[in-house]
């Protein structure tokens, strides 16, 4: 009986082509994602439609600074002291040249800058946070999983990195570091100093959360059945346990990378952070504040409000995807 | 080899805590022979799940095996290290757990899950691990298993998820299967289906079953022998019938006279008086002593005999001396 029923079901079921069976997938993936209930209250809240927008503008701005930016800052050919301090909108009283946003003491254009100083804040803010999650849920699965006093040991490490304020703990890492690198690379290494700094700094949220789902996930009765089934620790956590906990970590990780963003404009901003020959948007800041009071208010607002936006939109994005993957918020 | 399918010999597990050494198993012994379904029943915290995960090597630290032998299919596999273990795990043994919400992986589909252990045990290829899992599905009775091996776990009813857990306890065509409360998260209506599809899938292969419930109704239809524990302890043992009609350890007695049955018509339920004592505070002697309407100088100084897998009935003194 259940022999013939097989050989019916089968026949037919194998042997249409394969690609159109892998189409039709396609598009019924496609029409299960548009229905969603996650779309769905995406296009429900304004505030995360907005702030979805203004973010992937300045992430697309950022990535592609090199099509839209009038002029490549890094580049000092390109550069003619005389454009120094245009108003923005204003032709240059010299060159007679239009800045939208003006230009700085070296005749930097504003908004080529932003475009650029993006980039490394964004690259610092998006590696950072990818450092923290490997590193956080990493630790925290063996914590949860494992326990015993390997997990003791893991979360009272974390528990002393909280008593440090982020900023001090990238600091000093940042500190120990540059007195590592030789002088020529300084520089250079700034960039992966920083990403380590604040990654390092954020890794504990991570850690936590997951090793709190870890353990409540542990006593399901699948991750017994795994066990019986004569798989070990390792394949049980990375195959059962890691995707059953990811939703958690998907918000953490939004609202880090706003956390990550303003870390390294503050480093940035004290002088610890990027370079000035590879300006964040920190770095930007930190230069138009020596011109605030002299008149040249644009060197200074301009990147801040770029930052404003790109942190509060990727915060009120989070909080957004915090209450939808949570039903019990709602 | 005889058919005797499972071997369980003066097992004992301990739990050390604050309070001291404590003993939710003590001096098990049983056996299951090829097709037969032994039901284990007795309260909450009798240690009938504990026994279930010491056979299939579960248990969680601190609690282990003291003492005592497990033997499956003539082989030893308490003494086993991890991997051995593992292997036979698994291969062997099945399991289907009280709560079909939680006993499959959410984010896989279930043909995955069925396929994943297969391929894990049986020497098949891919494509004949996919034929098995719609074959066992099938077998189990969800329509349209072709298509719905690529469904999620919650696309499918309470009961529904527990009949693809008994397909993936069976799929790697293991001798042994311990279903600990199976029906008990489910309503009535599915338990007896449930039951039923155990019942008839291991006599067909010849799997035998030890189930652990504490409903008396589930072990009268499904059972072959019976066994009741209390406090740690096997108080009787033996085949179904005899123990549900005239059972002889007073413990027993008082289970089958506390059963609501329609045919009492409405008169007020029997009840043992007390409760079981907790594992800290077991009295000296026998166990059950100061609930049993028998009890004995004799049962306040001795413990009760050890029950041993095939001799005699009921582990008490004065076994049999009073009528139900």
């Amino acid at each position: 009986m259940s022999q013939e029923t097989k050989g019916q079901n089968h026949q037919p079921a194998t042997s249409p082509g394969e690609t159109s069976q892998a189409g039709n997938r396609l598009t019924r993936a496609w029409s299960r994602a548009a229905g969603s209930d996650f779309i769905w209250s995406f296009k429900r809240s304004p505030v995360a439609v907005v702030s979805f927008l203004v973010a992937l503008g300045l992430v697309l701005g950022a990535v592609l600074a090199p099509l839209f930016a009038p002029h490549n800052p890094f580049d000092p050919a390109t550069l003619n002291l005389m454009n120094g301090f245009s108003s923005p909108m204003q032709p240059n009283a010299f060159t007679g040249e239009v800045f939208w946003l003006g230009t700085d003491d070296q005749g930097r254009d504003v908004f080529s800058t932003i475009l650029y100083g993006m980039r490394i804040s964004l690259f610092v803010g998006f590696a950072a946070v990818a450092f923290a999650m490997v590193l956080g849920v990493t630790l925290g699965l063996i914590a949860g999983y494992v326990g015993g006093w390997i997990g003791a040991v893991i979360m009272r490490i974390a528990d002393v990195q909280l008593t440090f304020p982020g900023i001090l703990v990238a600091m000093l890492i940042f500190g120990i570091a540059k007195g590592f690198t030789p002088l020529e690379q300084r520089d250079e290494m700034a960039i992966w100093v920083l990403i380590i700094a604040i990654g390092l700094s954020e890794w504990v949220q991570f850690a936590r959360v997951v090793r709190g789902a870890t353990m409540v996930e542990k006593g399901k009765e699948y991750v017994q059945a795994a066990r019986l089934n004569g798989r070990g620790a390792g394949g049980i956590m990375i195959r059962h346990i890691l995707p059953n906990v990811l939703g958690p970590v998907l918000v953490i990780a939004t609202i880090s990378l706003a956390l990550a963003i303003i870390a390294e404009a503050t480093l940035s901003f004290l002088g610890v952070g990027a370079p000035p020959t590879q300006p964040s948007l920190g770095t930007l800041i930190r230069i138009g504040q020596g011109y605030l009071f002299s008149g040249e208010w644009w060197i200074l607002l301009f990147p801040s409000v770029t930052l404003l936006a790109l942190a509060l939109s990727v915060n009120l994005l989070g909080d957004w995807l915090r209450d939808v993957l949570n039903p019990r918020l709602r | 080899m005889t058919d005797t399918v499972l071997k369980v010999v003066n097992l004992t597990v301990k739990i050390p805590t604050r309070q001291g050494v404590l003993r939710p198993v003590d001096k098990l012994s049983l056996e299951i022979a090829k097709g037969k379904i032994l039901g284990v029943v007795g309260e909450s915290g009798a240690g009938k799940s504990m026994t279930g995960n010491a056979v299939i090597g579960l248990l969680d630290p601190p609690a282990h095996i003291s003492g005592g032998e497990i033997w499956l299919n003539g082989k030893r596999i308490d003494t086993l290290t991890r991997e051995p273990m593992r292997a036979v795990r698994g291969k062997q043994i099945g399991m289907v757990f009280q709560d079909p919400l939680t006993s499959l992986n959410p984010l896989l589909p279930i043909g995955d899950q069925l396929t994943e252990t297969m391929l894990e045990h049986l020497d098949i290829s891919a494509s004949e691990a996919e034929k098995r899992a719609i074959a066992a599905l099938e077998e189990v009775g969800i329509p349209g298993a072709a298509e719905r091996i690529k469904s999620y776990p919650h696309e499918f009813s309470g009961g529904m998820r527990q009949r693809v857990v008994i397909a993936l306890a069976l799929c790697a065509e293991p001798s042994l299967v311990v279903a600990d409360e199976p029906t008990t998260a489910l309503d009535v209506s599915v338990q007896a289906q449930i039951i039923a599809l155990l019942k008839r899938l291991c006599a067909e292969r010849g799997t035998a079953i030890m189930l652990i419930t504490h409903d008396m109704g589930v072990i009268a239809e499904t059972a072959d022998d019976v066994a009741v524990m209390y406090a740690g302890r096997m108080a009787e043992l033996g085949p179904v019938r005899d123990v549900l009609t005239r059972p002889t350890h007073p413990y027993t007695q008082g289970l089958m006279a506390s059963t609501p049955l329609a045919a009492k018509g409405g008169k007020r339920l029997n009840q043992i008086p007390g409760a079981m004592p907790r594992l800290t505070e077991l009295p000296a002697g026998c166990a059950f002593h100061p609930r049993c309407p028998i009890a004995k100088d004799k049962c306040r100084a001795d413990p009760a005999p050890t029950l041993g897998a095939g001799d005699g009935r009921a582990a008490c003194w004065f076994a049999g001396e009073a009528g139900p």
